[in-house]
């Protein structure tokens, strides 16, 4: 019995690897498109933003603005069923379907509302799908209202501050704009055979055009062949207004600028020469056969393209079949579920330390397993995203979090390495699963990928400056974590003066934070420092006190005070601990608040949305602080004996 | 009392107060310049030795805070100090004496900064050539005699003497002049005839300047105007208005654009008048700094991303000409990439959403700009060397253990 227990412990850690390990596999095996090869189309190149993109990525940062969400779910499912998977409307098919059979996509609840008072003014109580007590509509519940919303939108657009209502009146106008938008990129709408509208408008054009000219020099012209060509050009002439992405490949163009074209403006383009862009043709055929249901039509006419596209693009496709594939593996979402199963295995470690040593041994290393799982999972997500941009793992906010939770991983597992208490790797998995969501709340405002401001446009130093100054900003909230642990534990077990080795877990997490805290004030001071030196690379100045300068050097000094305060013996091991929890909060204000404040160099990662969330973290973190100079517990060391520990 | 002072000194608990202290500073002037902008904030907070409030409603203002000069100076004192008491050759020291020269050589490098370090401007049109900057934080009073254009000989004289409003004999010139009016931060009204005073010459006549009404971006320059009586040899000559609204290029170009055609062709003609069969020309401008050299900006770009208004790069393309060397040569100033040049940085700093021909480099004079490199790399040296001798050992010993 013994030894069957003892060997299970030991198969426990390796069969939880193996459990996660193999749903990850299932994850990165590409997967086959059914009758429509929809997938294949999502892969498609376009431009938009300013980068080439898949098509894919162009639906999903759309859904992710208008509905809050990547895909859209076909069938109710309650949040805490998470082994359901209901069918769902994927990006690039939700996207197809808006482009080319937009009656059914009007059907779609996939605009969220959620202030009763803007609920109210719209009258669209008891109207659209309530879910999880959220409100979505479908463009046909809204149609009544449009003119409406519109209005509201454009009133709290030029508002010099807009309230909760506003806001979310502007956010609902804008969706709808790009929900027309989209509507309007493929084809003209309405119209049911653009493929021969297409043929009928080169027909047109040779009279149509004769007809104009000789109307605009005052002669007789033909009225039916100058309205048959109107007839068209006026349509098209809708698209070219409103078209969002840049569908249509230049081969032929002139400068590197003018490669790429919306179909609305390849259309105007070909009333002034005369022929019709073979791209502008494959879109066509592309989209008719899906809006009238014919397969194989479809994944012809996508074959013909592929083709066609194939000698002059074959670097945007590639490009689009990368981030297509990153965009469906989503190597975050699966490092987060796998960072929450490490955390809750590695708390499991420390609160049976005591009660069941073998048990603890072996949920100790299954997180420890889990964490560099998860980690890999991490990393390969990172390396991806920094392929497919071809930059470094910072360049804006949303890489931040996920590049802080990275560090942080790698500082969990290095302290776990060493120690192999359980610490390490509940801190590793806690802090990348809390900086994931973050970077997923982050990633609602639309493409995480967008293109740099000239002055960041360099590598080189978003790799010593940007990068650097990060991992201090992990390091710091890696010590945060730990301390927030040392002061919780200390509250509510006796697990801090159990002995393990020669020193107690009380020391050896003081001695934790301490190794941790002196990395933090050398990725700090050399990234501040980094960052001095790119100012004056590209200001003429080292230090200008700008607020983000400001955020980080406040950082340094704050950890410098730390190691000054813990050499000169003002604070012992519980107000050295405090210290490290108040460095979350000094830590926060330099990464959010300083962008909150609205001015300085580093605006640009505004974020108004989070400044709620930031009040209540700083309260939380003096509220731990508070909670650091309560009395403790007796310790029980007593009881469960004085060296219960293990290695 | 010595040994007093060199244990307060020397003491860390002196070092945490301090470093606590320039945290909190740090802290209230980032929050300062939400209201104050930068450049005072960094005067009161960060160029000052005491932070002053100033009490609302009264003239009083209150010391409450250390300022940055005061708490910058006690910290190299303490860093010195300290040295002396807590440093032991050997290597296990050497780190942290490496990272805290490195940081006195930082403090020092600002110190020196703030005291040398000057920034102009240099706005050029293409195909414009141009042997100065320009400080368009201060301005100075130039009067020019003309005469012969060949050999322009200028006088220039602080604008700040305006605001004290004495009559002032021009050095070298035989003119005198007194201010009769001056405004702080002006802004151009059209000029209405008044028939009861003296008239007023050149771009007077269509012009004149009041103060600009409500609170301006207090980051944003002041824009003075004054009117001037100029007598020459004890005879009145006439009386002008002066303004850096006249001789900025980016404020006449953004009067030029508002003006009818009348005022602007005013706006083009100097302010002269002559003297004793000399001629002279009157004009408030941003101070110039000459230079040996010439710039010629031939050709500015302004790339954006395809199908978007994101900025990708802005660039200029300069001729530098130095007659005394024969110096001629092109050079490309972009993002990140300055020109260093006789002792100045040449950046790519802005633009004009006007003029797409028209570039504004910053010129910077900072004799101190390799402090922080040096800094960098010994604080980065002390750290590694730190964290060899420390830290390894340290997870060795836990290790075994």
């Amino acid at each position: 019995m013994e030894a069957g227990m003892k060997t299970l412990w030991r198969m426990l850690p390796w069969l939880l690897l193996a459990l996660f390990a193999a749903e990850i596999v299932a994850v990165l095996l590409p997967r086959r498109d059914g009758t429509f090869h929809v997938r294949e189309w999502g892969r498609l190149p376009a431009l938009l933003n300013g980068r080439i993109q898949p098509l894919d990525s162009v639906g999903r940062n759309a859904l992710l603005q208008i509905r809050g969400t990547g895909d859209v779910p076909l069938q109710e499912k309650k949040a805490w069923q998470f082994w359901k998977h209901p069918p769902k409307l994927r990006s690039f098919e939700w996207l197809l379907e808006v482009m080319t059979r937009p009656e059914r996509a009007d059907q779609r609840p996939i605009f969220l509302i959620h202030h009763p008072e803007l609920l109210d003014t719209l009258d669209l109580r008891g109207k659209g799908t309530a879910r999880s007590g959220l409100h979505y509509f479908a463009c046909n519940d809204l149609k009544p209202v449009l003119a409406e919303i519109e209005q509201l939108g454009r009133s709290a657009y030029d508002a010099p501050s807009r309230d909760a209502f506003q806001k979310q009146a502007l956010k609902l106008a804008n969706a709808l704009n790009l929900y027309q938008r989209l509507k309007h990129s493929l084809r003209p709408d309405p119209g049911d055979h653009f493929a021969r509208d297409l043929a009928d408008f080169e027909l047109a054009m040779p009279a149509g055009l004769a007809a104009a000219r000789a109307r605009d020099q005052g002669k007789p012209f033909d009225q039916a062949a100058f309205d048959r060509l109107l007839g068209h050009v006026s349509r098209f002439n809708e698209m070219a207004r409103l078209a969002y992405p840049l569908l249509v490949p230049r081969p032929d163009a002139a400068a590197s600028d003018e490669r790429w074209a919306t179909m609305g403006a390849a259309l105007m383009e070909s009333v002034r020469s005369g022929t019709i862009h073979p791209a502008v043709r494959h879109h066509a055929e592309m989209a008719d056969a899906y809006r009238h249901d014919r397969p194989d039509a479809f994944n012809r006419a996508l074959a013909g393209y592929r083709a066609w596209l194939a000698p002059h693009f074959a670097k945007e496709v590639r490009k689009g079949r990368a981030e297509f594939y990153f965009n469906q593996v989503k190597a975050f979402l699966h490092a987060m579920i796998i960072y929450l199963g490490a955390f809750l295995l590695a708390a499991g470690a420390l609160l049976t330390l005591h009660l069941a040593p073998g048990l603890s041994e072996a949920l100790r290393r299954s997180a420890f397993y889990l964490v560099l799982l998860a980690g890999a999972v991490h990393t390969f997500g990172l390396v991806f995203r920094m392929a497919l941009e071809g930059r470094p793992p910072v360049t804006n906010l949303y890489s931040s979090a996920v590049f802080i939770g990275w560090g942080a991983m790698v500082f969990g597992a290095l302290l776990e390495r060493v120690f192999r208490l359980g610490l390490g790797s509940a801190a590793a998995a806690l802090s990348g699963f809390l900086t994931l969501i973050i970077a997923h709340n982050l990633a609602l405002g639309g493409d995480t990928m967008e293109m740099l401001q000239a002055v960041l446009d360099t590598n080189f130093w978003l790799t010593t400056h940007v990068v650097v100054i990060t991992l201090g900003y992990s390091a710091t909230f890696m010590a945060g974590l730990l301390a927030t642990g040392y002061i919780l534990l200390g509250l509510a077990t006796p697990l801090l003066a159990t002995r393990v080795g020669h020193l107690n877990m009380g020391a050896i997490l003081h001695n934790m934070v301490y190794a941790i805290v002196c990395f933090a004030l050398l990725f700090n001071t050399v990234g501040t420092v980094a960052g001095g030196i790119w100012a004056d690379q590209s200001w003429g100045r080292f230090w200008g006190w700008d607020p983000k300068e400001n955020g980080a050097l406040i950082l340094v000094l704050w950890n410098a005070a730390m190691l000054h305060a813990r050499r000169a013996g003002l604070v012992r091991e519980r107000g050295f601990m405090a210290m490290a929890v108040f460095g979350n909060i000094v830590t926060s204000f330099s990464w959010f608040g300083v962008n909150m404040l609205g001015i300085g160099l580093h605006s640009y990662g505004f974020r108004e949305a989070a400044f709620p969330w930031l009040l209540l973290f700083v309260a939380s973190q003096l509220l731990i602080i508070g909670l650091a100079f309560l009395p403790r517990p007796k310790p029980l060391t007593r009881a469960f004996g004085g060296s219960g520990g293990s290695d | 009392m010595i040994r007093t002072l060199f244990s307060f000194f020397s003491s860390l608990k002196l070092t945490f107060v301090l470093l606590c202290a320039a945290a909190v500073l740090v802290f209230a002037g980032t929050l300062a310049q939400v209201h104050l902008g930068l450049y005072s904030t960094q005067n009161q907070f960060f160029r000052s030795l005491v932070v002053w409030w100033h009490v609302p409603g009264t003239g009083w203002r209150i010391p409450v805070f250390p300022g940055g000069y005061t708490i910058g100076v006690l910290m190299l004192i303490n860093l010195a100090v300290a040295h002396f008491r807590y440093y032991r050759a050997g290597h296990r020291k050497l780190g942290v004496a490496l990272i805290h020269a490195g940081i006195v050589l930082l403090l020092l490098g600002q110190f020196l900064a703030d005291l040398l370090q000057v920034e102009t401007r240099l706005r050029l049109t293409e195909g414009q050539a141009k042997s100065y900057s320009e400080n368009n934080r201060i301005a100075e009073l130039a009067v020019m005699d003309t005469t012969d254009p060949a050999t322009n000989r200028v006088v220039a004289l602080p604008a700040s003497w305006l605001a004290r409003r004495q009559n002032m004999a021009v050095p070298e010139f035989p003119l005198t002049l007194r201010v009769l009016e001056h405004v702080e931060n002006a802004q151009p009204v059209l000029a209405v005839a008044e028939s009861n005073t003296v008239p007023v010459q050149g771009i007077g006549r269509q012009l004149r300047f009041k103060p600009q009404p409500g609170a301006t971006s207090p980051d944003a320059p002041t824009i003075p105007a004054a009117l001037l009586e100029v007598t020459g040899d004890g005879v009145l000559l006439g009386r002008w208005w002066v303004s850096t609204w006249l001789t900025d290029e980016r404020l006449a170009s953004m009067l030029g654009r508002e003006a009818g055609a009348e005022l602007r062709q005013a706006l083009a003609r100097p302010q002269d008048f002559t003297h004793a069969g000399r001629r002279y020309e009157l004009a408030l401008r941003p101070r110039r700094h000459y230079k040996p050299f010439a710039v010629e900006l031939i050709d500015f770009r302004h790339d954006k991303y395809p199908g978007t208004d994101i900025p990708k790069n802005f660039s200029s393309r300069v001729r530098i000409r130095h007659p005394g060397t024969e110096e001629n040569r092109e050079v490309l100033i972009y993002m990140n990439h300055p020109l260093r040049y006789a002792g100045e940085t040449y950046y790519q700093a802005d633009f004009d959403p006007q003029d797409p021909r028209v570039t504004v480099l910053q010129v910077v004079r900072n004799p101190g700009w390799l402090t922080p490199y040096v800094a960098c790399v010994l604080v980065s040296l002390g750290m590694a060397l730190q964290f060899l001798t420390r830290l390894v050992p340290f997870v060795g010993t836990w290790r075994r253990a």
